[in-house]
């Protein structure tokens, strides 16, 4: 049973890593607010098509930090007291995207108007590089230690601990994770791309929308493939179950996949699901739809990728400083008793997402144009 | 632990904490306030199809919008605090804090995210109703999410439904309900809440009262008056009576607070209630003799009366709880401080034996330390504490606090009772003090509600969780330097933040409703 419900929520907490990468459209939009936006009412619609969803990435982001707090709140105290820099950084540019929206048209605004595009552009560019970075170090780990007892020792209680005085910066440095940020932000570029095409009716935006997904599309797919492959190479770290022990061990991810074979499909499928957005955008000029595959992969692809980081006896974030302190779902879990309420609360979520669907869909049923902009209703 | 930098290590984080909680609690209470505000206004509107309702809605609404993004802002990095520079409470307590900090996620954020983008941009697009329901959810989805981080904040005041696991190192939930409905989270829950409809009726007035005092759009600026007033009055009795509430239960669940609250230092069965006071600076430690005060005017009684809810009642002061002795109400006597430190060693001892028994198994010895452990565990956290003196909190910061507090609370009531009475019998347009008055009441809302949570959050130190853990041990090992610096960069992104927020709002209360 408590297995099981260790489980389930590294499902849902995968889940909704997949739906934020997804939802880092609005991220990957902002960051083509001035290659793509070239007069000021297109620049203007395109702040408003993301503008209307940025609040949802938010949340999200917010939900996976709070979902992860109650399910593993060892990765909660680890990762976030430890990779200080890397989280303040990511909260940062968030931070600056939130207002922006909001001021960056008002009279009064103290920075004005540029300043705070600016704000969305940065945010756009860091902020998926730097949560991809974060999320890569699920796979290449990290350097801290972990050791409940110390809540004993008077002198110094402290659990868990980073080893290096970087706290975080120092996961800039591995190429590997600086592959995994990339990709993930140029697939943000991709849905952002994608999502203009299908919220914004403007020809000549649409035209250099389709134009941008050309390179934006294919450095994805060649940073993916690389991030994939060097994924397959990859040592993990794996629990021996009967000694509670964790050992490295070579291919560990490849084994993950070929024992775990419905995982491989997913994110197969969500990869090819990727690709048929991309390619029925490009091929067919009138087609508006490709944020709707391209979404579902991006979802499939991500939930699959952090699956394969738990699941299977895989050490969920690897301790490079001392394997056997690395966070596994058993020993960085809540109690059996949390785990359960928490199941309880889940069940809303199919819930929470029939009403946000819909919620949508009222707003989104017309697309926004320039006509929207120039009327006096609210916008940004 | 005592170290130098350790010292600024548990100072800067608190600081950061601290800057973070306030920004934040400047831009909360107005969505509170004004959520209800603006759906009360819709619901008018709704109701008579009177286009001017819809004008004024849209109104408050659009400053409601800007106000709104900063909330957002200052709660997520609040949320990712608890991990970042309390890495070790996340770990200790996070079995139970975790659960209301994602449940607001899952429950009240997106309900708040998704109907506040169909508030904004769905007037034109979607029907009536549907539109003021989504106000009405917006308002709801804050309201919310405002019910769980204060029942993860009322748990940390008063712990309960939790058993604490050696094995885990952690305490762990063992009662839901009992966390979700304490008296205590459901006291701060309407008190907070309240004080917020209090500072948007405070905000809704004082801005209408400019829009009279400059001659401009009366007839709109009279009707806001009038459902921000009967709010404002409304809430601001409610929250002194939920305020009441909460001096209950700080008076049963953290007496040290509540006698920091009155600088009372030695208790007695007919405490009074220090209506006016001036402490003495000279005073330095609590059994140092120096008289605490250099004036003080006192209701008789009252104290007592407030705190057990009977006459006479004993209530204890700072020297009582930390010499302890007295009778405690199930009879038992009440320990001392050095004892409480005592029995708290023991638990963590008793903790560490039964680590070093359990990674030899002698099951024996497990046993036993478990029996030591359980028997001492209401005192785990006094173990980490070095002298007693670190129990007092900061006295007269509190006593300033909660006296600025209350008073102001006191004053808005006589306030909003005012304003209605001549809002209803006289011509509220050519009254110019009453304007006056209503400006200048704005940032005395702000001030109630952030001296509250001075009271509240400084009141209880040296705890982070009454009891069990100390801030100094809750803290996440960094280096200061690092939390001192993202403590500047937040002071001056807030800062920056906020100028932007209050020039735009002006401007757009200049702008007036649409004509």
């Amino acid at each position: 049973m408590y297995t099981c419900l260790q489980q389930y929520w590294w499902f849902i907490i995968s889940l909704l890593g997949g739906i934020l990468v997804f939802l880092l459209f609005v991220q990957g939009g902002n960051s083509l607010l001035f290659c793509i936006g070239k007069t000021e009412t297109e620049r203007r619609m395109m702040v408003n098509s993301t503008g209307r969803k940025w609040e949802f990435t938010f949340t999200t982001l917010v939900t996976f930090g709070g979902a992860f707090f109650a399910s593993f709140p060892l990765f909660y105290s680890t990762s976030f007291g430890g990779a200080y820099w890397l989280w303040m950084l990511i909260l940062l540019t968030f931070v600056l995207q939130a207002v922006s929206y909001e001021f960056q048209s008002r009279a009064g605004n103290l920075l004005g108007r540029t300043a705070y595009r600016g704000f969305l552009v940065l945010n756009g560019v860091a902020g998926p590089i730097l949560l991809g970075v974060a999320v890569a170090m699920f796979f290449t780990g990290a350097e801290f230690r972990v050791d409940k007892a110390n809540m004993a020792d008077m002198s110094m209680p402290v659990i868990s601990q980073w080893t290096n005085g970087w706290h975080g910066l120092e996961a800039l440095a591995v190429w590997k994770n600086v592959l995994l940020g990339l990709a993930v932000f140029f697939l943000a570029r991709v849905n952002g791309a994608l999502y203009f095409i299908n919220n914004i009716d403007n020809t000549a935006l649409a035209v250099r929308c389709r134009r941008a997904l050309w390179a934006n599309a294919a450095i994805f797919l060649l940073l993916f493939a690389g991030w994939m492959i060097a994924l397959l190479l990859s040592d993990g770290y794996a629990i021996v179950p009967s000694a509670g022990t964790i050992l490295q061990q070579p291919y560990k991810y490849a084994t993950n996949l070929q024992e775990m074979p419905w995982i491989a499909a997913l994110i197969l499928t969500g990869a090819l699901a990727i690709l048929t957005g991309i390619l029925r955008t490009l091929l067919r000029p009138s087609y508006e739809h490709g944020i709707w595959w391209t979404g579902t992969g991006t979802v499939t692809a991500v939930t699959g990728l952090l699956l394969v980081a738990g699941y299977n006896n895989t050490a969920y974030y690897p301790s490079v400083y001392d394997c056997q302190n690395s966070l596994t779902l058993a020993n960085s879990c809540s109690s059996l008793f949390t785990l359960r309420v928490m199941t309880y609360v889940s069940l809303l979520i199919p819930f929470v997402l029939a009403y946000i669907a819909y919620a949508w869909h009222s707003i989104d049923r017309k697309k926004i144009n320039d006509e929207e902009m120039k009327e006096g209703g609210e916008h940004y | 632990m005592n170290t130098l930098t350790d010292i600024s290590l548990i100072d800067w984080s608190r600081a950061q904490f601290a800057l973070t909680a306030i920004y934040h609690w400047i831009f909360v209470p107005l969505t509170l306030g004004l959520a209800l505000i603006i759906a009360l206004m819709e619901t008018i509107y709704y109701r008579t199809g009177r286009e001017e309702w819809k004008k004024t809605t849209r109104f408050w609404m659009k400053l409601f919008g800007i106000n709104f993004a900063i909330g957002v802002a200052t709660g997520l990095i609040l949320e990712f605090e608890f991990g970042t520079n309390w890495s070790n409470y996340s770990w200790f307590v996070g079995d139970i804090f975790g659960a209301p900090l994602a449940i607001e996620g899952i429950v009240a954020f997106f309900m708040e995210s998704t109907f506040i983008a169909v508030m904004f941009f769905g007037w034109e697009k979607v029907s009536k109703r549907f539109h003021l329901a989504s106000t009405w959810l917006t308002g709801i989805g804050a309201t919310l999410s405002a019910w769980w981080i204060l029942v993860a904040n009322a748990w940390m005041q008063n712990p309960v439904g939790m058993v604490f696991n050696p094995d885990t190192a952690r305490n762990e939930m063992a009662d839901f309900l009992a966390v979700a409905t304490s008296p205590m989270a459901v006291n701060k829950f309407f008190h907070s809440v309240m004080s917020g409809w209090v500072l948007g009726a405070l905000f809704v007035t004082g801005v209408s009262c400019w829009f009279l005092w400059r001659r401009q759009d009366k007839a709109f600026a009279l009707s806001s008056i009038r459902v921000a007033g009967w709010t404002g009055l409304v809430a601001s009795v409610l929250v002194a009576w939920t305020g009441d509430g909460s001096g209950y239960q700080v008076a049963q669940k953290q007496p040290m607070k509540l006698a920091a609250m009155e600088a009372l230092y030695d208790g007695t069965d007919q405490a009074g209630l220090v209506a006016f006071g001036i402490l003495n600076p000279k005073k330095k430690q609590a059994d140092d003799g120096v008289n605490p005060f250099l004036f003080r005017m006192e209701i008789p009684d009252m104290l007592s009366l407030l705190a057990e809810r009977r006459i006479p009642a004993f209530v204890p002061g700072i020297n009582d709880l930390l010499q302890g002795g007295y009778a405690l109400k199930d009879g038992t006597r009440a320990l001392s401080a050095e004892e409480k430190i005592e029995r708290g060693r023991k638990a963590i001892a008793a903790f560490a034996d039964y680590r070093k028994a359990s990674t030899e198994r002698n099951e024996a010895d497990m046993k036993n330390a478990r029996k030591v452990l359980q028997e001492n565990m209401p005192y785990f956290g006094y173990g980490y504490i070095k002298n007693a003196e670190e129990l007092v909190p900061n006295v007269p910061l509190t006593f300033y606090m909660f006296r600025v507090m209350v008073m102001l609370g006191g004053y808005f009531i006589l306030f909003f009772s005012t304003l209605l009475f001549l809002s209803h019998k006289r011509d509220l347009t050519r009254m110019r003090w009453i304007q006056m008055v209503a400006m200048l009441s704005v940032p005395l809302g702000y001030l109630a509600g952030q001296a509250g949570w001075v009271v509240a959050e400084c009141g209880r130190q040296p705890w982070s969780i009454q009891d069990m853990l100390p801030t100094g041990v809750a803290v996440s090992r960094l280096d200061a330097g690092s939390v001192q610096t993202t403590f500047f960069i937040f002071l001056l992104l807030f800062s920056v933040m906020l100028t932007a927020e209050v020039r735009i709002m002006l401007k757009a209360i200049k702008e007036g409703p649409e004509k």
